[in-house]
């Protein structure tokens, strides 16, 4: 069975005027197997969003492949990189900002279905019975953003991520801006989905121990690199690098 | 040890809606008190209120705060800002944007300096590079000529409490201190906290949402839920035997790092199970 996410040699480099070259992201490689949840985890500024947003094509790599189920989509625009979507959805750190405030949430859970040509009443339908399958009442569809608490609007933000049936799952930091009971519940809702759905998870968190709880491999990326990967429990007892030593150490 | 700050029932409401309800607890001379709870519980309410920063809208409408056998929500706007600084200190959760970022760290310690006592110039400087050097900066002097933004967030947060502790107040309030930190800088604030109790002696009330950080310092602990105590007591006892049901739901909702021994073995590697761990508090219908 091939990879579902294979990255090789990605590179981001911000230039700026007058100052010296940064490599936010610097040759990383890594792939993610079907049904596989990989975590990656680092302090600030180690590259794991950028990582992110390059992966999902939200900004473009300096180099590298980004290879999504057999597919390289490093360079793909406009149409056929929407159909890569199809098979990678996002869930982002801050729901309510990752909605349209001026549209309910059954519209921006919908969206996608309407882009590939679902009818009205069929994607009404869907996305009652996504709210229901992320754990929200089918009325929530009518509701704004600001409407409801952060872990609802997270709840409905999973609900548009897995409403074209993905294969993989980006999660940017998804849990950090949440209360940890409400944090649980969530990751218990990915869990559920991940079984049912056979999904596949890119699992960006900084707190080392969610990981440990949630992700079969992880990797530590540090200053844009990966300076360590293995199993969670393996890394955790016996971590190689200095620098994934003393995160280790720094947990209270 | 001597109480030194006692809340007696207290009710807090902004614009007439009452968030904290029946809040009574004392703090000692030199013990940490922490406050734990979700984002909404009222737990920095609770300290706002002491330091008089409520905002317009915001109202202690119930109970009492004493402090030295002052009530201080009674106190007029110019007897709190006696108070504040020289003997209560605030930390914020991003001290880096309490100051002004125009101007040098040096040159606006040395602003709330002058506020509270007559003060030179070599005179401040010298305090405050013995502060500094006290609580950990190796080079103090290029702290005092640096501008906030050159500091890292750590680095920011660090200067916050040497801000706060210049005036070496009786009462450290901190609000989030470390929440917007990675780990390894968390862990340096923590410390910094708990060098400046055991050199100054100070009383910490220390308000998260962060159950690690309350348990490498409090002595005792504080839980809020919609704005109600569910639970106060020994630090010790409510973290590891939480009496409140809530206490319990939130301890086990806490992600632990599981750590091996020497010689120990990893687990062989298991399916995840969702019913075994974190499963068992269902989808639910969120919050």
């Amino acid at each position: 069975m091939g990879s579902i996410l294979s990255v090789d040699s990605l590179t981001k480099v911000f230039t700026r005027k007058g100052q010296p070259d940064f490599a936010a992201v610097d040759h990383i490689s890594f792939e993610v197997d079907p049904g596989e949840c990989l975590g990656i985890i680092g302090e600030s500024g180690s590259g794991k969003s950028t990582a992110a947003a390059m992966i999902t094509r939200l900004i473009d790599p300096t180099e590298g492949r980004i290879i999504l189920d057999g597919q390289d989509i490093t360079r793909l625009r406009g149409r056929q990189l929407q159909t890569a979507y199809r098979k990678m959805q996002m869930v982002f750190q801050t729901p309510t900002e990752s909605f349209d405030p001026r549209r309910t949430l059954g519209d921006g859970i919908g969206e996608s279905l309407r882009n590939y040509g679902h009818c009205r009443a069929e994607v009404d339908r869907r996305v009652a019975q996504l709210l229901e399958q992320c754990g929200l009442p089918a009325d929530f569809a009518r509701r704004y953003p600001h409407q409801v608490s952060g872990g609802q609007c997270q709840r409905a933000a999973i609900a548009r991520a897995i409403a074209i049936k993905p294969k993989l799952l980006i999660c940017d930091e998804a849990t950090s801006a949440l209360d940890v009971t409400i944090q649980r519940e969530i990751l218990a809702l990915l869990s559920d989905l991940r079984r049912e759905m056979n999904l596949s998870i890119l699992f960006i968190c900084h707190d080392i121990a969610l990981v440990q709880q949630f992700c079969d491999r992880v990797l530590v990326m540090y200053k844009g690199r990966i300076v360590e990967e293995g199993v969670p429990d393996e890394v955790i007892r016996n971590p190689q690098n200095d620098y994934t030593k003393r995160l280790i150490e720094s947990i209270l | 040890m001597a109480e030194i700050l006692r809340y007696e029932h207290v009710d807090i409401a902004y614009n007439g809606r009452v968030v904290v309800q029946d809040v009574s607890f004392t703090l000692d001379d030199g013990e940490i008190l922490g406050i734990v709870g979700e984002s909404g519980s009222g737990k920095s309410t609770i300290i706002k209120a002491a330091m008089g920063l409520l905002g317009p809208s915001g109202q202690v409408t119930r109970g009492d705060i004493y402090y030295k056998g002052y009530d201080l929500p009674d106190l007029s706007p110019a007897q709190i800002r006696k108070l504040n600084g020289l003997e209560l200190g605030m930390i914020f959760q991003s001290a880096g944007a309490s100051f002004c970022p125009i101007r040098t760290v040096g040159a606006q310690l040395y602003e709330s300096m002058t506020e509270h006592e007559p003060i030179g110039r070599d005179e401040f400087n010298r305090r405050a590079v013995e502060l500094l050097k006290k609580i950990g900066f190796d080079n103090p002097q290029r702290i005092l000529d640096s501008y906030p933004f050159e500091l890292s967030g750590g680095m920011q947060q660090r200067v916050g409490i040497a801000a706060a502790m210049l005036m070496n107040p009786r009462i450290l309030l901190a609000d989030e201190p470390t929440s917007a930190l990675d780990v390894s800088v968390q862990k340096q604030v923590v410390e910094e906290m708990l060098l400046v109790r055991r050199t100054f002696g100070t009383a910490i009330v220390i308000v998260t949402h962060n159950i690690g950080v309350i348990g490498a310092m409090a002595d005792k602990v504080l839980v809020m839920k919609d704005g109600k105590m569910v639970e106060y007591g020994d630090a010790k006892q409510v973290l590891e035997r939480p009496g409140a049901l809530y206490t319990q739901t939130l301890m086990a909702a806490v992600p632990r790092l599981r750590r091996f021994r020497p010689g120990e073995t990893v687990p062989p590697l298991k399916e995840w199970d969702a019913t075994s761990q974190i499963g068992n508090l269902g989808r639910g219908t969120g919050r």
